[in-house]
Order: structure tokens, then sequence, then C-alpha cells
């Protein structure tokens, strides 16, 4: 019991540090008001394009890999939504390279607050409330447009799916930084699996090699950050075949990537601290 | 229980400690051979509440890895070190509460916020109470004329501002024990002897316990009774400044500029010409001695333009230790 | 010219010494190539011929786009961050008076950079895409060539480009949002999202004639062979046409930066 609150206590902690740096990142953005709006707008205008493509291809057709345009927009806009969110939270933890090689970790060790929190925080990027913004309208129209028998266990499949598809990428966010501490210079590698990710995830399925689905389904698992649960809500069958119940283990997945990244991360602190670059 | 001198009740205390780092280097096109590099090897040393001390040594001898051991930044390789009975490396964060660090190179404050923004930051992630918080911050800013720059980015502050700055923020938390790497690199000559003052009131008042490297033998003379020398990550001198001088036998040297291309100067009293080139020559004395009988002795017999004087660097009076051990 | 080519090389050595971040970087060109190149396939399943291109044609021009994506330094600073930043700080008074002209000289930094990035960031690319897909490579070396040579222009129009971004922080206190604004139309109307004889219409027409057209439309269809004989010549000629514009502005927005610089001495 005393170990858990101990752990509860810690988690304590480390919020109440990350919100402290955040609000003062946000105070000090919303000084340059301007500034911040016209990056914003960059921001959301950068994801936009991504989904203008998708209108562009569909005023070409009316299906794509069997998907019309209302499905592969509620695909566009879960997955941008999910990167968005985790994005916006955590999305600066892949500057640890950086800050590696600089040096300026050492001076997030000697502070009162957890490393990861304050390297997560620093720097908080307002201007990509900008992404999640665009992602939202995208989604909340395909929502209204998709043909979808809505119940409350439905709802909460789609907010589950926002959270867990979130914390798969904030999981992925922090793996790639955690590699960092051993390549400072590989932050592009995580893009891959984050913005290369979401490219994919915009798709349906059937659009991909079964390979590249399989991959994305039990090494990288970003098919469970929307792709199973959005075909579940649609009631698709997903192009692998898999038992009707794994739709629903995003939060699982999400909770053991989550894990994962927490080892990782811990490992190449620790390897730091021991060898000091 | 204390009374300054503390030696009896240490506060900080290292035990046969070792950094051991691994090094990677390449050899050849592919093939990368390792090996090993102590950059601490074996210290063992305590210092008292209160104490204000200054570690020095070459680059490269194993300061900053000490202080990155006694922050919790580095896990030591081997042997026990306790910061108020606090092992650094497994109890980081609760420490950092305790301790302010200052680095030379790097500013501890946020890069991009005004400066009062980062103190707020501080005041907060400490939780430092308000009152405690007010003091600290009006003395900071009175002593260290920080009124001007409370409202500035801090990426637009000059390096002594910045220094200036950083030293406050290490403070304002009321930590015990202060480390300060290299904390005068770079600043000119009003900023060092503003961050001096500084230094020695707090220690002086608040009975802070300070750690300070330094290149610079002048902080070291003007601050610390007490000095370590490190190389190759040995200690190889703990005791008063003066003793340092003398086992070293530190020499001063007088630049003089003449009015024109002179033969080598001879025949001044305890001094000898190291160096000359053009009209200006370089004549070494001895560190314990004064510089003005040697001056006058110049001035009186070639025609003297300019003249400054330099004191021992911390490379040389370290390498004539070992010299004078040799011998 | 020998310290231009000076210049030159030392752009391209500078980011040969990023080997880790090159690595990182053709990962995650592949990674992007193989996900665009199924959506393509699907797109093409369902309109064969769209945009006047066949499979192979649209799978090859995924692939073009993604080895020549950090060449022409479309959504990126690509090396004139640091320009920007000495504008920024005023050492640019020190580069105005220098002997050697300030946009020839990041012109050939640049030129250097993109001849690396092409040969480390953009071969393997190509290579992983031609072994994974069928793709509509030429055989004949006189439209290699070609490419090759419309390639050299679409890096000086992507750098003139952002050239004119980087100048703008002379006036501008913040002008990382006309970078980013100025990033995402490359990307747009350069067709790196989709091919600009695909977007509909008088959309694209209008489209393929703007200067982004030059940064990859053009060089991937020099070297699909979509110009016959001497309407090669009559495409290099667009993009030189533009890269001409664009570094005469350049050089005009660029001396009416300098008489500032003078004025408010630096």
């Amino acid at each position: 019991m005393a170990e858990s609150f101990g752990r509860a206590a810690l988690v304590r902690h480390g919020v109440r540090a990350y919100l402290l740096i955040v609000a003062m990142w946000v105070r000090s953005t919303l000084t340059y008001r301007a500034s911040f709006v016209i990056m914003a707008v960059g921001n959301a205008a950068g994801s936009g394009l991504e989904f203008v493509t998708i209108l562009l291809m569909f005023s070409h057709i009316d299906t794509l890999g069997g998907f019309g345009l209302p499905e592969v927009a509620l695909l566009c806009g879960s997955s941008a939504t999910a990167l968005g969110l985790a994005d916006l939270l955590l999305g600066n933890v892949e500057r640890l390279g950086s800050r590696v090689r600089d040096g300026t970790l050492d001076i997030l060790l000697v502070r009162p607050a957890p490393v990861y929190v304050q390297v997560a925080a620093d720097r908080f990027a307002l201007r990509r409330v900008g992404r999640l913004a665009q992602a939202m309208v995208v989604l909340g129209w395909a929502l209204t447009r998709v043909q979808v028998d809505w119940t409350p266990g439905r709802v909460v499949l789609v907010a589950a799916m926002l959270l867990s598809g979130a914390a798969i990428f904030g999981a992925i966010f922090t793996l790639g930084a955690a590699f960092q501490f051993w390549a400072q210079d590989a932050a592009q590698v995580q893009n891959s699996f984050t913005y290369g990710g979401n490219a994919m995830l915009q798709y349906p399925p059937s659009v991909f090699a079964k390979d590249l689905v399989r991959g994305a389904t039990f090494v990288v698992p970003l098919a469970f950050v929307n792709w199973l649960p959005a075909l579940r809500l649609m009631g698709r069958d997903d192009p692998l075949g898999l038992p009707g119940w794994v739709d629903f283990m995003g939060p699982v997945v999400a909770a053991v990537m989550c894990g994962g990244a927490a080892l990782a991360w811990r490992a190449g602190l620790r390897g730091y601290r021991s060898t000091g670059s | 229980m204390t009374d300054g001198t503390g030696a009896e009740t240490p506060f900080i205390e290292l035990d046969g400690v070792r950094k051991v780092f691994q090094v990677r280097r390449k050899a050849g096109r592919l093939r990368r051979t390792k090996h090993e590099v102590r950059a601490v090897d074996g210290i063992s040393f305590t210092v008292g509440r209160g104490e204000m001390v200054g570690y020095i040594g070459p680059n490269g001898a194993g300061k900053s890895t000490t202080v990155k051991m006694l922050t919790g930044i580095l896990v030591p390789s081997a042997g026990r070190i306790r910061v108020a009975g606090i092992d650094p490396s497994r109890e980081r964060t609760g420490l950092a509460r305790r301790m302010g660090v200052v680095f030379g190179q790097r500013t501890t404050l946020w890069w991009d916020l005004p400066l009062r923004d980062s103190y707020e930051l501080v005041r907060r992630m400490y939780r430092v109470p308000y009152d405690t918080y007010r003091k600290n911050l009006d003395r900071c800013v009175e002593l260290l004329d920080l009124g001007p720059l409370l409202a500035a980015p801090v990426r637009q502050l000059s390096l002594g501002q910045r220094m200036r700055g950083d030293i406050a923020a290490a403070l304002l938390h009321d930590p015990e024990v202060l480390y300060l790497d290299e904390p005068t690199i770079g600043l000119d000559v009003i900023s060092k002897a503003r961050v001096r003052d500084f230094l020695r009131e707090v220690n002086a008042s608040l009975d802070t316990t300070v750690l300070l490297t330094t290149h610079d033998l002048t902080d070291i003379e003007q601050l610390c009774r007490r000095v370590m020398v490190i190389d190759h990550g040995r200690l190889v001198y703990d005791g008063g400044l003066a003793g340092l001088h003398e086992v070293g036998e530190s020499e001063r040297t007088l630049v003089v500029d003449l009015a024109r291309e002179m033969a080598p100067i001879e025949g001044v009293p305890g001094a000898r010409t190291v160096k000359v080139e053009g009209p200006r020559q370089w004549l070494a004395f001895p560190a314990s001695q004064s510089a003005a009988p040697v001056v006058a002795a110049v001035a009186e017999r070639w025609p003297l333009v300019d003249l400054s004087v330099r004191e021992p660097d911390i490379e040389d009076v370290i390498a004539r230790m070992y010299t004078g051990r040799a011998e | 010219m020998g310290l231009y080519a000076a210049v030159a090389r030392g752009g391209f050595r500078r980011y040969a010494t990023y080997r880790t971040a090159t690595a990182a970087g053709v990962f995650t060109n592949t990674v992007f190539g193989f996900i665009i190149a199924y959506t393509y396939q699907a797109l093409w399943a369902e309109r064969p011929r769209l945009g006047g291109y066949d499979q192979a044609q649209a799978l090859t021009f995924v692939w073009v786009g993604q080895a020549l994506l950090a060449t022409v330094a479309l959504a990126i600073g690509g090396g004139l961050d640091e320009l920007q930043e000495r504008i920024r700080n005023g050492d640019i008074a020190v580069d105005l008076h220098r002997p050697a002209d300030l946009q020839l000289w990041w012109l050939a930094a640049d030129l250097g950079r993109a001849g690396f990035q092409l040969l480390g960031r953009g071969v393997v690319p190509m290579a992983v895409g031609a072994l994974a897909f069928d793709l509509a490579l030429p055989a004949d070396p006189a439209l290699w060539a070609a490419f090759l040579v419309s390639v050299v222009l679409a890096v000086t129009v992507g750098f003139a480009l952002r050239y004119l971004v980087a100048l703008t922080a002379f006036w501008l206190l913040d002008s990382a949002g006309v970078a980013v604004l100025s990033g995402l139309a490359a990307m747009f109307f350069s067709g790196m999202l989709l091919p600009l004889r695909a977007f509909p219409g008088g959309f694209g027409e209008v489209a393929r004639l703007l200067p982004w057209a030059s940064a990859l439309q053009v060089p991937a269809d020099v070297l699909l062979g979509r110009y016959e004989g001497a309407a090669v010549l009559g495409a290099l000629a667009f993009q030189a046409g533009w890269a001409a514009a664009l570094l005469t502005v350049g050089r005009l927005v660029q001396s009416a930066a300098t008489r500032k610089v003078v004025v408010q001495g630096g």
C-alpha cells in the first residue's frame, strides 16, 4: 500500500511540474499573439493539406480500396486527432537528442522534477492545437456522415479509440526519444512511425499489402490506433480476419506500449547517467 | 553545531569515488576499439557545512565529472558519496531541492522566457514559500543588479548578465549547498568582481556550503581558504592557497612594453626575462613576492611605455607542482 | 568561380558529416515512399491513366518525389536557417561587406548540399522503390541526362524561393510563419502530395504554371518521358525561366535590404 501511495504522489508531482512548465510557455506564446495565430494556422494547414489530397483523389473516384469518402475521412480524422493530441502533449520529447548533444539534459537532471516531464513540457508548442483542431473538424464531419447505428457502447468505442490512439502515438514518441540516448541524430526515425504511421492510417487497410498491415498490427501496433476500432464501428471486416475481440484491445495495447516506452526511457536515462553521453 | 570549519560534521563526503567511461574509438573504417577512461580515479574528501572550497585542475582533469556525481547527474562507478547524508545518485530529485547548481557554460534558465518568468517557475517548481522567494529575489536583484534585466528573455542577455541571472536562480530556494562550475568563465572584470562579492556575501551570511570549480586562480584567491587540486582524476593537493603556491612555486609574469626594441632586461632583483618579442618583454617573478619593486626597478632603468601583471594560471601551477615533486 | 566551387564543396562535405541523420532520413523517405505508393496503386486501380500516367509511371512519380524531397528541400529550411539567423542577429552586415556575392555564395552552398542529398538521400529510396515495385524508369541515357539538368534547375528554383523567405527576416521580427506557409505551398504545388496532372481541371492547369511545379512535377515528367523531343527543352526553359525570375527578384529584395542595413548602420 505504501508503495502504491508513493507512486501516486510521484505521478501527481510529475503532472504538477508538467502543468507548471506548460502554463509558463503558453503565457509566453500568447504574448506574441499574431505570430502564434500564423503558426497555428500553418500547423492546421499542414495536416489539412493531407486531407485536401484525399479530397482531390475523390474528385476522380467514388471509392478507394472499397471505402467511400466519409469512411476515409473517419480514418483520416481519427488518426490525425490521436496524433495531434500526442504531438501537442508529448511531441517535444523528440528534442532529447539535441539536448544530449548540447549538454542541456544535465540541467534538467539537477531540477526537482522528473526529467521526462521537463523534456516533454519544455518549449510547449501551443501552435499544435492547429493540427488537433483541423483533425477534429474532419472527424466531426465524418462521424455525421458515416452509416453508424449509434449506441452508448459505440460512443465509448470512439472515445477509447481516440485516447488509446493518442497513447500509442505518445509511446512511439517516447520510444523514439529513448532511442536518441544512443543515437542522437536519429530524431527522424520516429517520424516514420508517427507521421508516417498517420499517413498510412488515413487510408483503408485494404489499400496496403497484407504484410504491411501485419507489420502495423503485430510489430508496431498502429492498427489499434484507428483501423481496428473504426472498422468495427463501420461494420467492416479487417483484411487480416482477426477475431472480433481484437478490435477492442486498443486500450490494452496502449497500456503495454506505454509500459514498454517507460522501460526504454528508464534504460536510456540510466545509460546516460552512467556514461554521461 | 557548526562553527564554519566543521570538519567533524562533514556535509559532503566522498570515499574512494571513481568514474570510469568506456570510450569507443574508431580504428580504421569499421573497426572500433573500446578503452577505459578513468575520469575520476579514487577521490576521497570531506567538506564541512558552510565551507567554501575551490576545486581546480586542468581541462579534462575530472572536475566536472566530480560535480556531476555530487549533483546526482552521473552515477559513480565505485565508491561512496553522501551530501547531507543523502546518496545523490539515488535520491536525485530529493536532493535537488536542497542544492543550487550553476554551470558556467550553459544556463539553467529557460532560454526563451523572460528572467522574471524563469524565477517564477523556479519558485513553483521548488515550492519556495512566497515570503522566502520575495526576500531572496529582492536581495539578488539588489546585489547582482538584476533590476533592469528581469523583463528580458534570457537569450538576449550578455554572458555576464546571464551568469548573474543564473546565480540568482540557483539561490532562490535557500539551498544548503551551491555548486558552481566555472562561474566566471568568459566574464569581464566588472562582472567577475560583482559575482565574487556576491558569493562571498552569500557564504558568509547564509552559511551556504560552496564548491566551485574554476580556471581562474583569482577566484580562489578572493573566495576560498581551502583549495583542492585534481589532476588525471586524482586529488593531488588539499589545503590552503598559500600552501599551493609554495608547493608549486608559481610565478607571476610582468609584461612590459618598452619604447623600442631592446636587449633582454637584466639585473632586476628576483625577476628574470623569459620572453622578448619586439619592444615587448616578459619577466617572471615568484607569486609570493610583490610586483611593486620589480616594476620600480624596470621603470628606473628602461623606457617603459606600458605594463601589466599576469597571475599564474592553474596549468602553470600544477605543472610546477609536478616538476617540484620530481626533483 | 573557384571561390564558389569551394563553397559548394564545403556545402557538400558539411552534410556528408551527418551520417546518422542521413541514414534516418533515408529510412523515413523509404517508409513514406511505400505508404504513398500503395495509396497510388489503389487510386490508379480505380482510375487507370489518371493524369495521363499508367500505374508504373504513377509509382515512379512517388519514388522520384521521395528521392528529391531532401534534395530540393521543399519543406524545411535546407541550410538557409543559418542565413535567416545571421539576418536576425545582425551578422549579415559583415557578410554584405565581403567581396563575395551574397546570393551566389548561398546558392553555391545550397547546390553543394543538394548534391550530397541527391546521392545520400535519393539513391537508396529510389533503388528500394525499383526493387519493390514495377517502375517505369527509362533506359535512354539522354533522358537521364535531361533529368539531371532538370534536378539542378529544380534545386535552383527551390533555393531562390527559400532565399526570398529568408530575406523577409530583414523586415519581419518573426519570419518563421512565412517559412511554414511557403513550405506548405511548396509541398502542395510541387506535386509531392499528388501529381499536378491529377489536380482537377483549371486548378491543375494553373498549378502547373507556378514556380513550385519546377521542383518535382517537371523533373518527374522529364524522367517519365512526358516531353517528346524538343519539348524537353521547353520544360527545362520553363524551369530556367522561373529560376532566373526568382533569382532576380531575390537580388532586388537583397539590395533593398542592403540599403536598409546601411541606413540603420547594421
